[in-house]
């Protein structure tokens, strides 16, 4: 199985381990990830302005380059995931937004939308299946109890995403007990961690954040796990909570015995 | 040649608004055939019916065109009209320049043109008309009531009380409905079993119902007066007959872990059950799902223990063939599924439940005897937050666009009732607007907030998180303190939307009677023909046509009985006489006709003509059954022949009414 891959730029810098686990996990898993040549940043934020395009390109550029090279684009940061997932939607559903786009940018093919952006996690159930990679789980974390944080960004819209149900979600559940472990489930698993406002105030990224671990904590969890670079920074900004926040690659990785 | 006159109607300013009736008439009159040609402001009111009337008689009119509203409203009427004053009432025309022209046009030069357009197409038509005259088609004197809830129930004994025989069809082992399931009723709040029983047990003892329980209508045949029904009584396997009700079956069954529907799964049931104390017909019913006797064969104590021998596992689905005069659908309501609405937590957390849910629990009757207990720990609740719209009023495509209209007034009841009863208990309740329009509903509701003390907050809940030590952290809105509030709740109570029954949509096709989007029948007027379908015999009660509660659902089921009584106190009916004919000369004898024909209504015969040189030939020919004929014209579409001829709206007068339009 080979798929086109889009890092993004977090996972080049930051984010390191979220990529570095899910490169090796793959490839245990028998899937070959070929990195996108020459992406770009994908832009970051989303943006709903109705009237403005250039904001929306990069996102294009990697999903027309995708299509030429089997029509299949795996992301992995939440961020990114929501970026191209809700760009892609609209070449396919706005007409008037895709032919603005091709006239802008004058491909020799032009692009309409038809990649098919597919998160990790959904490459694990749908392709993989979590039966399949709990069978090629060596080290499993039998006992131990694990907290799903999905954030904002995952799931959300809905209807766009379309990975699960955004307000009582199970896909991260699922992988948890995949890999032998004991899912915990608590409310504020798909509550915001304060995203980008901590550029901003802090104070108030913390405060959600801090509701986030407290609320897992309270459920009993022993370990948080997450896809979102920018989550897993606000989560270690908390103060007072003994709760480690890993990427959930990293547990991956270390499941099926190649994380060093 | 017909002697025409046309009448021009302003409808006040509905049609003189946007159309210059005065030009409109002054046009028509020298269309061919027009001998007269006038305008009047209401031409459908007794001095506007004169006109027409004395135009008839002054110029010895053959045909009349009345420029007006749809035929829909008042074709009737003015077919009356002319046959007051002796001419036959289908050498009457329409134009409809109101609904066509004058209510979706501005422009008063455009809407003129077009309405002297569609005139000319009426007087083309009208000059082809020639006198019909109705057949008639006799009455069954017998109604069948689909839905046995207090809708169902209240028609029937109604039409009962009249002296007319009535059945009752009901899907459930009993009739009674979701009022069985409710604690007491507003704004009285009287209890519903005290009142609802009665009526059950009047629909059991009057000689005049029959109840059809357990059943479903699976077939529906003929037309007004004359329907013929097939009704599948599911098997029970428990002979209605021989059982007693005594229950001793329902006690002995060792399939103890069935979910108890009519608790809504609060508690749990025997395989055999019946489904409450009170129910009618009191007899037992084996759920096939859970029965081991039927799945694997292993069992059969209910059949030992049982001193009727009513037990019969061998039963088989049995079907019953009927014929009535008239059919009332009363097929009621359920609330919504809330697999869309997590956000509320319904599936996450047993402490979150729907008012239904709320209804069993405060009943005596229900799985806690009545005392108020949260589900998960069995424990009091002290702070109980109602949360109302949950998917009514929703424009996100996840749930009714509708207001579920009930809701406002049994969030009040069951706020009020619980302050009554625990009144160390705290109540919120979170709403977009309150909606309490009714006979002392208001009143009922102001006594909720100001002598209960019931917290009422204008603004929606966002979500409703379980927290470690068992409570619910509501946050919502407060949008008149323009503050976020959270609430610390031990239960929370959805006000879930009310949708029709899922058996309505396919009651609908069996039936041919239109609905609307929300699967809700439509009446055949919104406001002058409420509890009529526009299929003729057809008629509505109840939660099926539009929610209500149950005030509006008995007044409205009186208001269907007494339309099925006037249908059924007629000997005989009046039959449309706009039905199709076959010009045997012309037919092939094909059967495309009979092929599309929905009702049924064309049959072939072998028929002797007069052949060449005095032979005779024998040939088979499509003959129609004026009674059964609805006049659809799909035949005359399907006839290549051209021997198919829809009366009234032949294809002459339809290429006529077309030729004016194109002129």
């Amino acid at each position: 199985m080979i798929y086109s891959y889009y890092p993004g730029c977090t996972l080049k810098t930051k984010a390191k381990e979220l990529d570095r686990y899910a490169r090796r996990s793959a490839e245990a898993l028998g899937i070959t990830l070929n990195e996108l040549p020459e992406w770009q940043c994908c832009g970051g934020a989303y943006t709903t302005a109705q009237d403005e395009i250039a904001t929306k390109l990069a996102s294009v550029r990697a999903l027309a380059a995708a299509e030429q090279e089997g029509g299949e684009l795996v992301t992995l940061c939440s961020a990114c995931h929501n970026v191209l997932k809700r760009v892609n939607h609209d070449l396919l559903t706005d007409g008037e937004f895709a032919g603005k786009v091709n006239r802008y940018m004058n491909p020799e093919q032009p692009y309409g939308g038809k990649t098919k952006v597919v998160h990790y996690l959904e490459l694990l159930r749908d392709t993989v299946g979590f039966d399949e990679l709990a069978k090629k789980v060596v080290k499993p974390f039998t006992g131990k109890k694990i907290a799903a944080y999905y954030g904002c960004l995952l799931l959300r819209p809905g209807k766009v995403l379309a990975m699960d149900d955004p307000e009582n979600p199970v896909i991260m559940e699922d992988f948890i007990r995949a890999i032998g472990g004991d899912p915990v489930i608590y409310p504020y698993r798909n509550e915001c961690c304060g995203g980008y406002v901590t550029l901003e105030d802090q104070a108030l990224a913390v405060k959600k954040s801090s509701a986030v671990m407290e609320s897992a904590e309270g459920f009993g969890a022993e370990l948080l796990i997450t896809a979102c670079p920018l989550c897993l920074y606000n989560l270690n900004k908390t103060d007072g909570f003994g709760t480690e926040v890993h990427y959930f690659t990293e547990l991956l990785a270390e499941a099926l015995g190649v994380k060093d | 040649m017909q002697r025409i006159g046309v009448f021009v109607c302003h409808c006040g300013t509905n049609i003189a608004g946007t159309v210059d009736v005065k030009a409109v008439a002054e046009a028509l009159k020298s269309e061919p055939g027009v001998v007269f040609s006038t305008e009047y402001q209401y031409m459908c009111s007794e001095a506007g019916q004169n006109i027409i009337k004395n135009a008839i008689r002054e110029h010895q009119l053959t045909g009349v065109v009345i420029c007006s509203c749809s035929p829909r409203m008042h074709e009737a009427t003015f077919r009356k009209t002319a046959s007051a004053a002796g001419l036959n009432p289908y050498m009457v025309e329409i134009a409809n320049i109101r609904e066509q022209v004058s209510w979706i046009h501005k422009d008063m030069k455009a809407g003129t043109e077009k309405a002297i357009i569609l005139g000319r197409a009426a007087i083309a038509k009208v000059s082809l008309n020639a006198p019909l005259i109705p057949g008639e088609s006799p009455v069954v004197k017998r109604a069948l009531v689909i839905g046995g809830g207090i809708a169902g129930i209240q028609t029937a004994l109604d039409i009962a009380d009249a002296g007319f025989e009535v059945d009752i069809v009901e899907k459930e082992p009993t009739i009674g409905g979701k009022m069985t399931q409710l604690d007491k009723t507003f704004p009285t709040l009287d209890c519903a079993a005290c009142i609802l029983t009665p009526k059950m047990v009047d629909c059991a003892q009057n000689e005049k119902i029959r109840i059809y329980s357990y059943s479903e209508v699976s077939e529906v045949k003929g037309f007004v007066g004359n329907f013929t029904v097939t009704i599948k009584k599911k098997a029970r396997y428990v002979d209605e007959l021989k059982c007693t009700g005594c229950g001793e079956c329902t006690e002995k069954c060792p399939q103890k872990k069935v979910p108890n529907a009519f608790n809504l799964g609060l508690d749990n049931r025997r395989a055999i059950y019946i489904p409450f104390a009170q129910a009618v017909p009191k007899v037992a019913t084996i759920d096939a799902d859970y029965c081991n006797m039927l799945k694997n064969g292993k069992c059969g104590v209910c059949a030992k223990v049982c001193g009727a021998g009513a037990i019969d596992y061998k039963q088989k689905d049995s079907f019953i063939e009927e014929r009535y005069g008239a059919i009332v659908v009363a097929t009621g309501f359920n609330p919504i599924k809330l697999d869309a609405y997590e956000e509320y937590g319904y599936k996450q957390s047993k402490d979150v439940i729907t008012s239904l849910e709320l209804e069993r629990l405060m009943n005596a009757a229900g799985p806690n005897g009545g005392t108020l207990l949260r589900p998960s720990d069995k424990t009091h609740p002290h702070t109980i937050v109602f949360v109302q719209c949950v998917g009514s009023r929703c424009d996100d495509g996840k749930g009714k666009s509708y207001c579920s209209k009930i809701c406002c007034m049994y969030t009040a009841k069951h706020a009020m009732l619980i302050r009554e009863k625990y009144p160390d208990t705290e109540v919120y309740v979170f709403y977009i607007d309150v909606r309490t329009p009714g006979k002392n509903f208001d009143e009922f509701y102001r006594r909720a907030v100001e002598e209960y003390g019931v917290h009422y907050i204008k603004g929606m809940v966002g979500k409703v998180a379980p927290q470690p030590d068992g409570k619910l952290l509501v946050q919502g809105s407060d949008l008149l303190a323009d503050e976020q509030l959270r609430v610390e709740a031990d239960l929370v109570v959805l006000a879930a939307a009310i949708e029709p029954d899922k058996t309505a949509r396919s009651l609908g096709t069996m039936l041919t009677a239109s609905m609307d989007t929300n699967d809700f029948f439509t009446e055949a007027h919104p406001k002058l023909r409420p509890v009529e379908s526009p299929t003729a015999g057809i008629f509505l009660s109840g939660v099926c046509q539009g929610p209500k509660d149950i005030p509006e659902t008995v007044s409205q089921a009186g208001a269907a009985a007494s339309k099925v009584i006037g249908l059924l106190a007629k000997d005989k009916l009046t039959c449309n006489p706009c039905v199709a004919h076959s010009d045997e000369m012309l037919c092939n004898g094909c059967s495309a006709c009979e092929k599309v024909c929905p009702y049924g209504a064309i049959t072939y015969s072998d028929k002797e003509f007069r052949g060449p040189n005095r032979t005779t030939l024998i040939r088979r020919v499509a003959s129609v059954n004026d009674a059964v004929c609805q006049g659809c014209g799909a035949c005359t579409v399907a006839c290549p022949s051209g021997a198919m001829d829809l009366k009234g709206f032949s294809n002459s007068q339809i290429m006529a009414e077309v030729d004016a339009i194109c002129k």
